[in-house]
């Protein structure tokens, strides 16, 4: 059967997480960017909702199962609120999740409970390199097996909270395929460089990250000796990067909305302009469309259907354009006032573009 | 609970829908495109046996919910059905799905807005021995999405309890073989009082075989040339009072509530005609990978856009439409199967429908060069076929209209 409604646990979730968007993270949102940096009381309290322990199972610690819907449900309307305190709350599932959902039971028994039973913890991991055509399938950091562990060598940037970290879940190639290693603070040779300054996201502390000769035991790759499937994690990551665009994309929208119908040109509202009501009407329907796709990806997902992998891939990629489209419109819906930092729709355009190239700085 | 699953009715119908549109459509597509106003009687007559079997294809499905042996209520999957039933016999050849017989949308029409004794009578000839069509009347030469400016007129004779019909109708689709091949009817929109506007607006059954009533043209068009596009010219036509939709009164208060009622229709029937265009695009793209691949081209999934070909991101790119856009429809027929109120999202379905079946359709043909233009394969076909679903059923701006005022909360007044 085909069926819209969330159910009604899914829908409190969603309430609560709402709240929190909206008094909370989109509250502080202009600030923190035009400081570059997060409160850490605004990211402890999106920790303290209780997403992400939700989704570690009690026997580690967690109260809860995965799902890749109420993920979805859940990220879409936390990045309602702001783009880059989502992805910080979320920093410690690029670590956590992986392990719960591929890890050996050394590792789901070593890191999970601490994770989930601690206050918010900056486990992170380190996937995005400097290079035009980064490709998590195809990655430059490279992992050589040699005697009892692994040697990674490499560079990473885009790594959120990498100097707090405790250890970091770091991907590199090894023979081939993108694996997953866990590596502990201060190995020797990881270096923590310098805060990368981009686009967007100017309050999420990211950094470049290099690896030379660091030697990790065998029992550190994610998965234990025999290794895990990577197909899976991405296709995680690339929904919650979705799930993040529709987020922002609905709130792009409610704004121009709210802001065309309160605006007056020529003795009526510029909503009542044909010219942008159709805009508006073209970026609600975008946004609905990509939306549905998502969600069905997230869908096949919990239902194990193998096009699952395919359709997060189709859904990111059809996000990038939606993200894009969506907050471009926005700024042009508020004109000139659109481009003052006073509005967050210029701050929704920056963030926006990353879409494109930010797959691993969040998952579900 | 959030879930995508096709029931398995319908899973089960489309693989029986699959082998007609490969046998009985696809093989005639050419055919039928170049003799523009031959009737496809074969598939006519194949399907009428078909769905009388079955009782599939009205376009307004069942009220009832039917109950399961245990007593509880089936939930109504009734538009669902009939979405992935057109998709799918449009993925085969639109043109000729038009004319598969049936109420169309004249049956749709007395659905939305009939009272129950007007449906009983009306309806039962669609499920008669003989192949039997219905129409919508409503586009005129100077009114097609601004149906308020509808000229024709319906006038009381009281004494003989009749109505007068007269004007000039323009695009009714089917409208020939509902009047003139079949035993069917067109529902005619007109006014019962031009000075009224939309408040005047009401639509009559009429039948086949009324006197006055003539099909004065039929069009020759870009595309969907299987289906007949037909004028149809009510020059003093009487149809008996009963003929006139809705409860007495609907009839006589002047009130916009039948104008509202020709709505009511729109938002069952046009994610219909939007499935319709998605069975289109589906058509274009599948064979333009399997020519791809034909021709030795690869296309590769999971990469970064910076690694892609242009071909691969052209057709990823539409795979996300249109599945995308598919979904959408989707959601429109299941929240009307639902009973909720839908114009929102049909609408959307629709306009998108529009806009990606028009778009995928050009870039087939562009990206297949010297192939996609040539009449030896379908492309150049389905790009012209594609082009009606951005036009009628409300054309892609009226949709942009109804979902601008939904989102906005304004009224037609607010938002002309």
């Amino acid at each position: 059967m085909y069926s819209f409604d969330p159910t009604d646990e899914q829908q409190m979730l969603i309430d609560a997480i709402q709240r929190y968007a909206i008094n909370d993270l989109r509250a502080k949102a202009h600030d923190a960017d035009e400081e570059g940096e997060l409160p850490p009381s605004l990211i402890e309290k999106g920790w303290e909702l209780g997403f992400l322990q939700a989704s570690i199972p009690e026997q580690y610690g967690g109260f809860g199962e995965r799902s890749a819907v109420t993920g979805v449900l859940a990220a879409e309307e936390m990045a309602y609120g702001d783009m880059a305190g989502t992805l910080a709350v979320m920093v410690p599932g690029l670590f956590a999740l992986p392990i719960s959902m591929v890890g050996s039971e050394a590792q789901k028994n070593e890191f999970l409970p601490k994770i989930a039973e601690a206050e918010w913890m900056p486990y992170t991991a380190a996937i995005i390199e400097p290079h035009f055509d980064f490709d998590p399938n195809a990655l430059w950091t490279i992992a050589k097996l040699d005697g009892d562990g692994y040697i990674i060598s490499g560079e990473k940037t885009y790594v959120p909270f990498a100097p707090e970290a405790e250890a970091l879940l770091i991907y590199a190639q090894l023979d081939g395929q993108t694996q997953g290693f866990i590596v502990k603070k201060a190995t020797p040779g990881l270096e923590i460089v310098e805060r990368q300054k981009t686009l967007g996201l100017y309050s999420l502390p990211i950094y470049k990250v290099n690896l030379k000769d660091v030697r990790i035991p065998k029992e550190n790759r994610l998965g234990g000796v025999e290794g895990h499937d990577f197909a899976p994690l991405l296709a995680s990551m690339q929904l919650a990067l979705a799930a993040v665009a529709i987020g922002m994309s609905r709130a792009a929208l409610d704004y121009a909305i709210e802001y065309a119908k309160d605006r007056e040109v020529f003795g009526v509202k510029v909503a009542q302009k044909q010219a942008i009501a159709f805009m508006l009407a073209e970026m609600a329907t975008e946004i609905e469309a990509i939306r549905l796709l998502t969600w069905e990806a997230a869908w096949m997902m919990d239902t194990g259907k193998p096009e699952a992998i395919n359709h997060a891939y189709l859904s990111w990629t059809g996000t990038i354009d939606m993200a894009m489209m969506v907050t471009d419109r926005a700024v042009q819906t508020l004109g000139g006032h659109g481009y003052i930092r006073e509005h967050p729709v210029e701050l929704w355009m920056r963030n926006g573009r990353g879409i494109a190239m930010l797959n691993g700085l969040a998952i579900i | 609970m959030i879930e995508f699953e096709t029931p398995k009715p319908i899973q089960m119908a489309n693989t029986a829908l699959e082998t007609v549109a490969i046998n009985m459509m696809r093989t005639k597509s050419r055919y039928f495109d170049e003799h523009e106003h031959e009737i496809p009687w074969d598939y006519i007559n194949f399907m009428h046996m078909a769905m009388r079997q079955t009782g599939a294809g009205s376009l307004a499905p069942e009220e009832k919910k039917k109950e399961t042996p245990d007593g509880k209520e089936r939930p109504r999957i009734g538009y669902q059905q009939l979405a992935f039933m057109l998709e799918m016999l449009s993925w085969g050849d639109t043109g000729m799905y038009l004319v598969t017989p049936g109420g169309g949308l004249g049956a749709a029409a007395v659905e939305a807005a009939g009272t129950p004794e007007q449906k009983l009578k009306f309806l039962a000839r669609f499920r008669t021995e003989k192949p039997t069509f219905g129409a919508m009347a409503m586009t005129e030469s100077n009114a097609g999405s601004d149906t308020a400016s509808i000229r024709a007129t319906a006038v009381l004779d009281k004494e003989k309890n009749e109505w007068i019909l007269n004007g000039e109708k323009i695009f009714v689709t089917a409208g020939h073989k509902s009047l003139m091949e079949s035993d069917g009817f067109v529902v005619v929109w007109a006014s019962i009082d031009t000075s009224a506007g939309r408040a005047g607006m009401r639509s009559f059954v009429v039948p086949a075989k009324t006197p006055g009533v003539t099909v004065s043209k039929l069009e020759h068009k870009l595309g969907i040339r299987a289906s007949d596009t037909a004028s149809i010219v009510l020059q003093d036509a009487r149809v008996p009072f009963d003929h006139i939709l809705g409860s007495t009164e609907v009839i006589k208060e002047p009130t916009t509530k039948g104008f509202k009622g020709a709505m009511a229709t729109f938002d069952a029937t046009r994610p219909l005609v939007a499935a319709m265009a998605i069975g289109v695009a589906r058509a274009a793209l599948e064979t333009l990978k399997e020519m791809l691949e034909s021709q030795g081209v690869e296309l590769r999934y999971g990469l970064p856009r910076q690694k892609m070909t242009a071909i691969e991101r052209e057709v990823i790119d539409m795979e996300v439409l249109l599945r995308s856009a598919w979904l959408l429809v989707i959601k429109a027929v299941w929240m009307a199967d639902n009973r909720r109120a839908n114009s929102k999202e049909a609408s959307m379905c629709k306009l998108r429908a529009g806009d990606i079946v028009t778009k995928i359709t050009q870039r087939t043909v562009e990206i297949l060069g010297p192939l996609g233009f040539s009449r030896e394969y379908l492309l150049e076909k389905w790009f012209r076929d594609a082009k009606i679903s951005d036009i009628y059923e409300g054309t892609g701006q009226i949709n942009r209209l109804v979902v601008a005022r939904q989102i906005l909360g304004y009224s037609g007044r607010d938002l002309r």
